[in-house]
């Protein structure tokens, strides 16, 4: 066993340049070392273009480019398709991007990608706002929300889009949610992943103490209260029309999840009332697609 | 073997003949031949490439930088309108110092919408770090792709391959093409130097500081200066395989010329047959055609206009509040070491007009007599505008 542990090259190495408490970086470690030293990373503008180090200094072991925003899917993809001429058809391509990389600048090439099915593994860490350049609001932030760009004068009003539902919709062989608050339901979901060909997407929920105004050491119990509440459910489909739920969590009301978090202090009771009823609503239609499946199998 | 090709055929032949491994494109007339060509010619096996139909030039050029950072050789082909859409990709596949090849169909940018020719597309790229390479006939467009490549790989540098829309995109000419063994002997396969491989780990293009930041664009600089060298020599090697020079700049009966007529692309044609014409009439006229753009040929430009005490400039292109950009570049070059010469500046051919003897000869005699039907705009005067 110990001979195994020091085998390993460690993927993910001490020093890196995040904020105490970072998600982020947690999800880049889990998934590294699920998918191993035969990876390629793609990273693009975000908090993992930070956090990285400068250079010459580097906290990753495998290769890694840093790209234009709104290119992490199409350089992937590319680097997926040269690879692939030249005979290599193993390396796992990983596309990781924050949610302002993939819900908004990044999409276009991102749909351009899944939707021609290329084989490559993209990642969002969703950390449900530009972070990186201090807390702005994206299309992943929450309704209600505070950030920078949706300030206590004018909280964002609208959902957050749901990206999952989008890239199901391009019918790629493989969707997932998961959370750095269920590090064996992601580690199981990465190995899935890794052994699929084709597009896959992974809705990474990451905590940020920093831009969601909570206790640095809260990171972990915030994002198992955003699974736990039912805010971010767990699940996983397949070829865009076979809906799985990961996880059953207990019903918990919202506020277990709210009241460590800063940027939702100014919810009123009634915007709470109303995020609870679009939960379970969310949450109801969920169930009702995965048991719609499974009377229909 | 001689065949009659298009503009756009010769480049997809090339293309073909240089074995690239990855296509990634988007459709844009004039441009669109190509890659409609290539998907098939790669379809049928006949090319072992992977084609990438992808949903942007965004992605196009994006696509193309990551096959390339993978070790592959990489084609593109855009236009106008899709060369602007690339411009932040143009920037970072120079950054990344790899040898992409790319066509460019020279297409006037809207607004308003025009499909013709016009170089402001391009050009107004100049400052993004790539090799320009502007082309005159379509023997040039095919045999220019091929040594655009041995030249980037060499130099680590993106190459972009011009062509006037339609006058070069669609019009039939005679050509020889050259046979796949001796392309294969001129440009043996890519062997990237430095790649993103799992076997040999490296990190690239993250953040790095100030100092080393200017180092990396002074290398940049450095390495695109010495590319003029660089393709003469690559030039000169294909030349002694398919016996075809294709020089960085192009001088036409300048020997004692006191007058020296600039232009790129395949106005150049019409340029000479106004050379010829106007030596008739006694005059001593000369013509410099600049096939390259960036690096400028600075060296060539000197060496034709040495004797010259006037020059003039066409330029299908303009950069609005200065003047056309040719005439900024050639000014901007024979500042340094001509006090003597006066230059005029010509903006004419935008949008597709076109520029024929008949319309260089007015702009030559006005240059030399300060009269004449083109309209004053600060720096330069432009032809063709309505009254």
């Amino acid at each position: 066993m110990s001979e195994q542990i020091q085998a390993k090259r460690e993927l993910v190495t001490p020093g890196h340049y995040g904020c105490p408490g970072c998600g982020a970086t947690v999800a880049m470690q889990q998934t590294l070392s699920v998918l191993g030293e035969d990876t390629i990373v793609v990273m693009t503008a975000g908090c993992w273009s930070s956090l990285i180090g400068i250079y010459p200094y580097t906290c990753i072991t495998v290769p890694v480019v840093s790209v234009a925003f709104g290119a992490t899917a199409s350089v992937a993809a590319g680097i997926k398709a040269g690879l692939t001429i030249q005979g290599n058809d193993h390396t796992t391509v990983l596309a990781f991007a924050g949610d302002g990389g993939t819900f908004d600048i990044g999409f276009q090439p991102l749909s351009g990608v899944v939707e021609r099915n290329d084989d490559i593994l993209f990642i969002c860490y969703d950390n449900e706002a530009y972070m990186n350049t201090g807390i702005q609001r994206s299309s992943a932030t929450p309704a209600g929300g505070w950030t920078t760009t949706t300030p206590d004068s004018a909280r964002k009003s609208q959902r957050k889009k749901n990206m999952v539902e989008i890239m199901a919709a391009h019918r790629i062989p493989y969707t997932a949610t998961a959370s750095i608050g269920a590090p064996a339901d992601l580690k199981e979901k990465l190995e899935k992943a890794k052994n699929i060909k084709g597009s896959r997407f992974i809705h990474l929920f990451a905590s940020c103490p920093t831009g969601w105004r909570h206790a640095t050491e809260l990171s972990i119990e915030v994002a198992r209260q955003a699974v736990k509440s039912r805010v971010f459910p767990l699940y996983e489909v397949f070829n865009g029309d076979t809906w799985q739920i990961s996880s059953m969590p207990e019903k918990e009301s919202v506020d277990g999840y709210l009241k460590h978090q800063g940027r939702f202090k100014k919810m009123s009771v009634e915007e709470r009332a109303q995020l609870q009823k679009q939960v379970d609503s969310d949450w109801q239609r969920l169930i009702d697609r995965c048991q719609a499946l499974k009377a229909a199998g | 073997m001689k065949k009659v090709m298009m503009g756009t055929e010769a480049a997809t032949m090339a293309a073909k003949l240089a074995r690239v491994q990855v296509v990634s494109a988007y459709p844009i007339t004039p441009q669109t031949v190509i890659v409609e060509s290539l998907a098939d010619i790669i379809g049928r096996g006949e090319l072992k490439a992977k084609y990438m139909p992808v949903e942007s030039e965004h992605t196009a050029m994006a696509s193309c930088m990551g096959a390339s950072m993978a070790g592959a050789r990489t084609f593109t082909a855009t236009s106008s309108q899709g060369l602007a859409y690339m411009h932040e990709m143009l920037h970072f596949t120079a950054g990344e110092r790899v040898p992409v090849v790319m066509v460019n169909c020279n297409r006037a940018l809207a607004a308003p919408w025009n499909l013709y020719c016009d170089h402001t597309d391009s050009l107004s790229q100049r400052d993004t770090g790539w090799i320009q390479y502007y082309c005159a006939d379509a023997q040039d467009v095919l045999d220019a792709i091929l040594i655009a490549y041995a030249v980037a790989e060499q130099a680590l540098l993106p190459v972009m391959i011009n062509l006037d829309a339609f006058y070069l995109t669609h019009t039939s000419e005679l050509l020889d093409v050259p046979d796949q063994e001796t392309v294969d002997l001129f440009l043996p396969p890519y062997k990237a130097l430095s790649k993103l491989d799992v076997d040999d780990p490296k990190t690239f293009s993250i953040v790095c500081g100030a100092d080393l930041f200017s180092s990396i664009k002074y290398k940049h600089q450095r390495d695109t200066l010495a590319v003029a060298g660089i393709w003469d020599q690559v030039a000169e090697r294909y030349n002694s395989h398919f016996n075809r020079l294709h020089p960085t700049v192009e001088a036409y009966r300048i020997e004692d010329a006191d007058l020296c007529i600039v232009g790129i692309g395949t106005a150049i044609g019409a340029i000479r047959q106004t050379v010829d014409r106007l030596r008739e009439e006694g005059l001593k006229v000369g013509s410099l055609r600049l096939a390259m753009i960036r690096p400028f040929p600075l060296e060539g430009l000197k060496r034709a206009t040495a004797k010259a005490k006037h020059v003039i400039v066409i330029d299908r292109d303009v950069s609005y509040g200065a003047e056309g950009i040719v005439a900024q570049e050639v000014k901007a070059g024979l500042f340094e070491h001509r006090g003597d010469v006066s230059v005029t500046g010509f903006v004419a051919g935008i949008g597709g007009n076109d520029v024929t003897v008949d319309t260089i000869i007015p702009l030559v005699r006005q240059a030399i007599s300060g009269d004449g039907d083109a309209v004053e705009a600060g720096m330069s005067l432009w032809a063709e505008v309505l009254p």
